[in-house]
């Protein structure tokens, strides 16, 4: 399935790691659980490192090591759960990461506009019409009072 | 009044654009129940009992003449030619269609008006002193920061899939009039001993099941850290407060559970990370302050310039007296328009009455409006020499009745007659206490006494600060009361206790006469209002005398 990314509909080529499966080659995101305890192995990783976060995490835990991982994944588990919204600013502002931040999991397309407010720059959504719908709502607004 | 730039116009513009897109995959079945349901909320619609109702923000109550008769033509065009003003100081029509609400944010933006975040899990309308800029009491007019926070609130990405809903209140006066201590944060305007003005902020207050006075989060804050202090706030409150039960959501549960103290240093922790990026620019408060400044008075205005038509009529006397109050200006009085009259639910009025208002303040008020907490409307600036004829005026309108601050002034929600949660019906209680009160004498006797009346305990109404509440409850299908009695949403904000047993819909009425005339028995004199005595003597005297015969 395809992803936005910078505003870009392109193929996802990372691999879905979970905490038991060994690692196969290219990219691959992992736990955060996974990330924490197995950090020395992950870095001998030759592909790129992604982190899933869940909503409850806390994100200072990523603090050491950060740049070694190019893509957080957001875990939304409703859309009615904006924690992710505060995860993404912090994440940016005040850990000023860089990589890739994607939105996965229980959100809404309709959603996909303040996330771009708040730092994330790459979206997984359930269908290609979505993506497309997704695409045109980061059009919605033109000027914002917060920035 | 703060007029739009062509940012503001083209924000809400865009937004109408936006909800006409989402209402249409929803008709067409591209969107699900639940997503357009949060999205619909966003903008105001609720699905009630007989139709869908919309909510539409105004602003710290601020109102020209032409949104007014905005209001009235929507409401005669889309829905049945009536509107009701709600506690926190909105608009709600009850009849429009789903189809429909696209068109009527567009006929809104016209006037530069809105319906964003009147309902949802964000940041709410931010309420203020229905008295801001002419109230002789106040530090300085708070609707230049209430204005900044609207447009910080409005559309924060951040912060609009919350816990709960969260709500602030601005108040810069020595009397709260606003109820900031029952708001997720109240923002109080104060100087410190260098003259410089800032802030107290409280955190944590609110109403609904769980009532709450609010907490000093912080004693002073610099003006121009406002935001980034609020913005600390509610992601720390984003981050950490409950999801698993919306019961317990609020920020008030948050800070009760984790304690102020745990709170404070969360948030001053992540708001001296931020509150260099955020600081408020000197320039932006100049600018603010220049949207609302006075009006053109008449600086011959006279001072008792009604004095002789109040002593030749009484009936004018006595509306001059309880439905007016002291302007900082010589010559000027603030009047309120009764949205109370005994045989309309409370805070309801007729598209017709909108017109005219609109028109009466053209007339008489530099075509301005205020929408209060307590559910009345205020003309700010009239010149004493007018008050005779506008009172003439509003009598015929049917905006004169006498008893603003008084039993009959009473705040009640739809109740079960509109609203899907309500276990009982308030509006008919509300008609009841009014004719059992009929006689104006005896209705001025009693006093300043605010009676709350909410059909459930979300507490719409606010009963648990009346002077009496009266909430009601469900017991095995059928329609029974509970009394509280001693609530305060002023300055020493209190949340009402317990009178006893809940009393069935026949004998509420008895019920309430029988506070009443305990009241009237255990006063020291008239000058003693009905709170300040229920606080000297307890709780006790009004059992005994509402549960003799029980």
């Amino acid at each position: 399935m395809q992803i936005i990314k910078d505003q870009q509909i392109i193929a996802n080529n990372w691999q879905y790691i979970a905490d038991n499966d060994s690692l196969p080659t290219g990219n691959i995101t992992v736990s955060l659980t996974r990330w924490l305890q197995n950090q020395v192995q992950l870095q001998q990783h030759t592909g790129q490192i992604g982190v899933r976060i869940e909503a409850d995490a806390d994100i200072n835990l990523l603090t050491k090591n950060l740049t070694k991982i190019t893509l957080i994944e957001l875990n939304f588990p409703a859309f009615t759960d904006g924690r992710g919204f505060s995860q993404a600013r912090l994440l940016r502002d005040n850990l000023q990461y860089q990589g890739e931040l994607r939105a996965i999991g229980n959100y809404m397309l309709d959603q996909v506009f303040y996330l771009t407010k708040v730092g994330v720059n790459a979206f997984a959504l359930k269908t290609v019409k979505e993506l497309e719908t997704a695409l045109s709502t980061m059009q919605d607004f033109s000027y914002s009072y917060q920035n | 009044m703060y007029q739009y730039n062509d940012n503001d116009q083209t924000l809400i513009n865009e937004r109408v654009t936006q909800f006409r897109d989402q209402t249409q995959r929803y008709l067409n079945g591209d969107m699900g129940e639940d997503e357009f349901r949060t999205l619909r909320l966003m903008n105001g619609v609720y699905i009630q009992i007989h139709a869908p109702m919309m909510r539409i923000a105004i602003p710290y109550g601020l109102l020209s003449a032409a949104q007014l008769r905005t209001l009235a033509s929507i409401s005669r065009k889309y829905d049945k030619g009536y509107a009701h003003f709600t506690t926190r100081q909105n608009l709600q029509l009850n009849w429009p269609t789903i189809e429909s609400i696209p068109d009527i944010l567009a006929d809104l933006a016209k006037v530069q008006m809105h319906a964003i975040q009147t309902s949802g899990n964000c940041i709410r309308n931010t309420t203020s002193d229905h008295f801001a800029g002419v109230t002789p009491d106040e530090i300085t007019d708070p609707r230049p920061y209430c204005e900044i926070i609207r447009q910080w609130t409005t559309f924060h990405p951040e912060f609009s899939y919350l816990p709960r809903k969260f709500k602030i209140a601005v108040s810069s006066s020595a009397q709260d009039r606003a109820a900031t201590q029952l708001h997720d944060i109240g923002v109080h305007v104060i100087k410190n001993s260098s003259g410089d003005c800032g802030f107290r902020i409280l955190v944590g207050g609110g109403l609904g099941r769980t009532p709450i006075i609010g907490t000093e989060i912080r004693p002073f804050l610099a003006q121009k850290d406002l935001l980034s202090y609020l913005e600390a706030i509610v992601r720390i409150y984003n981050l950490n407060g409950r999801r698993d039960n919306k019961y317990k959501a609020r920020i008030k549960i948050l800070v009760r559970e984790e304690g102020i103290d745990k709170i404070r240093a969360q948030v001053e922790a992540e708001w001296l990370r931020i509150k260099d990026g955020m600081e408020i620019p000197a320039q932006t408060f100049i600018d603010m302050q220049a949207q609302f400044l006075p009006p053109a008075y008449d600086t011959n205005a006279q001072e008792n310039a009604s004095l002789i038509q109040a002593e030749n009529n009484p009936e004018f006397a006595t509306w001059l007296q309880h439905n007016t109050a002291t302007h900082k200006v010589t010559g000027y009085r603030i009047v309120f328009l009764s949205l109370k009259a005994p045989d309309s639910p409370p805070g309801d009025i007729l598209a017709g009455q909108l017109d005219a208002v609109a028109d009466l303040a053209d007339a008489y008020s530099f075509g301005e409006i205020r929408s209060t907490h307590r559910q009345n409307l205020v003309l700010a600036d009239v010149n004493q020499a007018n008050l005779y004829s506008l009172w003439q005026k509003l009598s015929a309108l049917k905006l004169a009745t006498p008893n603003i601050g008084t039993a009959t002034d009473i705040i009640c929600c739809p109740g079960l007659d509109f609203c899907n949660l309500a276990n009982a019906t308030s509006i008919d209680i509300t008609h009841e206490i009014n004719q059992a009160l009929d006689n104006l004498d005896y209705l001025h006797d009693l006093g300043e006494l605010n009676i709350n009346i909410s059909g459930c305990m979300n507490g719409c109404a606010h009963q648990s600060v009346g002077h009496i509440g009266i909430l009601g409850v469900d017991k095995k299908g059928a329609e029974w009361y509970q009394i509280t009695l001693g609530g305060s949403s002023a300055n020493t904000a209190a949340i009402g206790q317990k009178l006893g047993a809940s009393i069935s819909k026949a004998n509420i009425i008895a019920a309430i006469k029988a506070i009443l005339a305990t009241y009237i028995e255990q006063r020291e004199g008239s000058e003693e209002n009905f709170l300040d005595t229920f606080n000297r003597v307890g709780i006790t005297p009004f059992k005994e005398k509402v549960y003799a015969n029980h």
